[in-house]
């Protein structure tokens, strides 16, 4: 008996030191450039720092006193938000309805499957510039289907109005095939059977997708809508290499707010400051949504 | 009665045809402007008009760009790719191992930590990796890129590999142990050859995510030498800004090996992207 405990014991003890060996090497990078990190950020937002020299000065809370009265940040936020809401309204009915096309002629659409894939394959910066001088107001691609059409020159970029809107479009370009693929993915983890049995009973198509098929994605669907929410809220790459922010502050979001005021500003105490309330701002964003999202299927 | 039916089917498949047929024209317009553009000269590019097809096969943008810089961005983009990708998975693997298949009191809080860093936004990081490396001194060099490319990625590649260690049924491993067979040993000798259809999946996967970065490289590194692909991008912009098709080119330049290595991996890499969508 005892020889038992005392093997089990000496097994544990293995298992915890061979555990320990396989996971420090991971737990330590995690550490040094994801933990330290936003540790770090709130530690420099205390300060006035231009980041470069030594001339660190602790001035406590008012770099987020300042944040707080920032209409610049605020008009940031409102825009990551603005994006965020048109992402997810744009992008998840038309993923689906692609992603359910798809489905739908199986092997035959390989071919659509893949060439509709292709954005997925571009950095967020080529996907950046291509789009820059595809919408640029004289040799642009609107401008010039505009003028075959008997309209004038458009400039989408270069106006406040339409600045954000026409990036959230090229966003939604970018990021559709991704959620194609994701429904994909949805519709083959749905049980094959399935299908067939409604038809049996007599559904059309229609009623097969709205009343089985679009019930059984749920959980999928809650996440694509998670998954795009956090996404849409750390947009950077696009919107500096398209507008940097511009018109004015007209497509500003939280991420080309730091950047600027870290890199061009040289305001590093007030960058970080920034940095931190974004962090902020996405965990509470995504705790309370799953909290919503999960919370109501339970009831 | 049959005959409206038949003709409700005629007119919705019409109707599916048509915005299959809009779907390539958005997918499409734009990949077409960029390779059409490569091939005219700058003028062409702003008197012909976009639709204007070329007036001949004029190469001498690919001829430019090829035997300017791109060639040490490319080297760039290729080491940080290499050595990222290396040490990610196989840390990745290494740390799924304990986690899919061990007891320990402390599994489940590590495994929730690392789940949870797939949704810190890296940016939050970015400032404070900066200072990092200027503080330690790797500021400006591609060294710089790697730490961080692994970080970010490493998340959803435990995540991945744990989910698929635990579909490898247990008996090949207790039946090693009874051999004595230690427990590194069978990381090493039954594991990791058993999880290689997984690696390969994140490996393509994982890529593109690093290829494609922008903004740590942007931040990190400095000198034209020492940036990567995207930052060409970049650059040649700063250099041609009205050269429209200059720029178009290195665009299809610097999305070619990505285009390839879809075309041998396109499974892998969709099956990929599948994975990491259902992480939530």
């Amino acid at each position: 008996m005892q020889t038992t405990s005392l093997l089990a014991r000496k097994r544990e003890r293995e298992v915890r030191k061979v555990s320990a060996v396989f996971l420090i090497p991971a737990l330590l990078i995690i550490a040094v450039f994801i933990i330290y990190p936003i540790v770090d950020s709130f530690r420099t937002s205390l300060f006035d720092w231009n980041g470069i020299t030594a001339g660190k000065k602790f001035i406590a809370m008012n770099n987020w006193k300042e944040l707080i009265s920032d209409d610049t940040f605020w008009k940031a936020f409102r825009n990551n938000i603005i994006v965020m809401v048109l992402s997810i309204v744009i992008q998840m009915p038309i993923g689906m309805a692609i992603a359910t096309f798809l489905d739908r002629v199986g092997k035959k659409g390989t071919i659509f499957k893949v060439l509709w894939f292709l954005p997925m394959l571009m950095s967020s910066v080529a996907i950046g510039y291509l789009f820059k001088y595809a919408l640029d107001t004289n040799t642009g691609l609107v401008s010039t289907i505009s003028r075959m059409l008997g309209g004038k020159n458009i400039d989408l970029l270069g106006n406040p109005k339409t600045a954000l809107l026409t990036i959230t479009v090229v966003i939604c370009w970018q990021f559709i095939p991704f959620y194609m693929v994701y429904f994909m993915a949805a519709y083959s983890s749905l049980p094959a059977d399935v299908y067939e049995a409604a038809i049996i009973d007599g559904a059309t198509r229609g009623q097969y997708f709205w009343r089985v098929a679009l019930p059984m994605m749920k959980p999928s669907i809650k996440s694509a809508i998670i998954l795009s929410m956090v996404g849409s809220l750390k947009y950077f790459d696009l919107i500096y290499v398209m507008t940097g922010g511009g018109p004015g502050d007209a497509s500003e979001l939280m991420a080309t707010y730091m950047y600027s005021n870290a890199f061009e500003s040289y305001r590093m105490g007030y960058a970080s400051a920034i940095a931190s309330g974004m962090f902020i701002v996405i965990t509470v964003i995504s705790l309370v949504t799953m909290k919503l999202i999960n919370g109501k299927e339970e009831v | 009665m049959r005959e409206e039916s038949k003709a409700k089917k005629i007119a919705g498949k019409i109707i599916v045809a048509a915005l299959v047929l809009l779907w390539c024209v958005i997918a499409f317009l734009p990949f077409f402007f960029m390779v059409m553009g490569t091939f005219k000269e700058q003028f062409e590019m702003l008197m012909g008009g976009v639709f204007k097809m070329p007036q001949q096969l004029y190469l001498d943008n690919y001829i430019e760009v090829f035997q300017g810089n791109i060639w040490n961005y490319l080297k760039n983009s290729v080491v940080v790719l290499v050595i990222s990708l290396t040490v990610l998975l196989f840390v990745s693997a290494c740390a799924a191992y304990p986690l899919s298949r061990f007891k320990f009191r402390m599994n489940k809080p590590i495994y929730s930590l690392i789940v949870a860093c797939m949704s810190v936004p890296i940016h939050v990081t970015l400032l404070p990796i900066f200072l990092m490396m200027v503080k330690i001194h790797l500021y400006d060099s591609i060294w710089a890129l790697i730490g961080p490319y692994i970080a970010f990625n490493l998340p959803i590649s435990v995540f991945i590999l744990v989910t698929f260690m635990q579909g490898i049924p247990k008996e090949l491993e207790e039946a090693a142990e009874i051999d004595g067979c230690g427990k590194y040993r069978i990381f090493w000798s039954i594991m990791f050859p058993l999880v290689k259809p997984g690696l390969a999946t994140l490996a393509i996967y994982n890529s593109v995510n690093m290829w494609n970065e922008f903004s740590f490289a942007l931040t990190l590194t400095q000198r034209a030498e020492n940036r990567t692909l995207p930052l060409a991008i970049w650059e040649y912009q700063g250099q041609y800004a009205m050269n429209v098709p200059m720029i178009m080119t290195v665009l299809v330049v610097s999305v070619l090996p990505m285009i390839i290595a879809f075309i041998f991996g396109q499974d892998k890499l969709i099956k990929g992207m599948m994975a990491g969508a259902v992480k939530g």
